[in-house]
């Protein structure tokens, strides 16, 4: 088999639509058994293994979320407009996220280091929003082993909390790398894979903010 | 052309699949199947996910109550969901293997959390 070197500056060969991918090797597929990148593969197969984890804490909270103590249930905890509210800033963090992968794609760095910085920001305010929420809830008496219900609440929305702060720390370390040209490799890839990580965390709080906070108990 | 790369007719290069049976792997197809969206459209769409995010708020303030609002909430969060994957995520433009690796881990989850939920009387009233 032979080695495709062919350089950027090579145009007689004719780039076949749908393998722009927008790396350093424009055009060119990845050189694997499948022609498709092992990295996004298995950022896919992560994803959907993380489909499992997060299925077995919100079947877990939606059994336990009857179990309260002290009359402390959803109903008198909940604060929908600001759940709501750190909920859509999530959400933008989604968008700026992928600005920041168009801007990878066009090898607009300036732009991709500027979006990739707003996310990161989206998410800490996100995050600090559900550090407030707990603080609220922990001062009005629910506190992790108050009940069953408290318990699987608080594990729930904290597994999805700690993968907003390892996306965060992902997205700043990849600012960092990008600003001191450390970064090597595909860079569109690296910023599209982080995307994906970053999306899955906004797809998770879609279906938990719909079943834990918005649909009765 | 200074290069001794061979592309196949379809524009690939060959991969180790192709040395073993001639032809590409069915699942290599191009990686992209559709137009990628532009940095406005990715706007709208999430303009359009903000707007179905202010519908569910407000169909649990004002909307019906019972199986109408739960259904609604449900279908809501699926079309939130979907909107996400497929645009933002891009699976509907990348390989269809991608696809099928993510839908049979959110498959496997909701079958078996379902039936675990079923095990211990969730649906019933």
């Amino acid at each position: 088999m032979s080695d495709a070197t062919i350089t950027e500056t090579d145009d007689a060969v004719e780039i076949p639509h749908g393998y722009d991918d927008g790396s350093d090797h424009i055009g060119l597929p990845h050189h694997t058994s499948t022609g498709l990148s092992n990295t996004k593969l298995a950022m896919w197969l992560f994803l959907g293994s993380e489909c499992l984890l997060f299925g077995g804490l919100i079947s877990t909270y939606m059994l336990y979320r009857n179990r309260q103590a002290d009359q402390l249930g959803p109903d008198q905890l909940w604060d929908i407009p600001f759940t709501s509210a750190t909920s859509f800033v999530l959400l933008m963090s989604s968008l700026t996220m992928v600005m920041s992968v168009s801007a990878a794609k066009r090898k607009d760095e300036q732009r991709t280091k500027l979006w990739l910085t707003v996310t990161a920001l989206l998410g800490g305010l996100f995050l600090a929003g559900q550090v407030y929420e707990f603080t609220v809830f922990y001062r009005e008496g629910l506190g992790y082993t108050t009940s069953l219900f408290s318990s699987s609440f608080y594990t729930l929305t904290g597994f999805h909390g700690v993968h907003v702060a390892v996306g965060i720390i992902m997205l700043l370390s990849l600012v960092a790398m990008l600003a001191r040209g450390k970064l090597v490799g595909d860079k569109h890839e690296t910023v599209e894979m982080i995307g994906l990580y970053w999306h899955f965390v906004d797809v998770v709080w879609i279906v938990i903010f719909t079943l834990v906070y918005l649909i009765p108990a | 052309m200074d290069t001794d790369a061979t592309i196949t007719d379809s524009g690939r290069t060959p991969t180790t699949a192709d040395d073993a049976h001639g032809e590409p792997p069915a699942h290599a197809e191009p990686a992209q199947r559709h137009k990628e969206p532009t940095d406005r459209q990715y706007i709208f769409i999430a303009l359009f996910l903000a707007v179905l995010t202010a519908i569910e708020i407000a169909a649990t303030e004002v909307g019906p109550d019972g199986p109408l609002l739960i259904v609604s909430l449900l279908v809501l969060m699926a079309v939130k969901f979907l909107f996400v994957i497929l645009f933002f995520m891009h699976l509907r433009f990348d390989s269809r293997l991608f696809s099928l690796v993510f839908y049979i881990g959110l498959g496997f989850a909701i079958g078996l959390y379902g039936v675990v939920l079923a095990t211990f009387h969730f649906f019933v009233s």
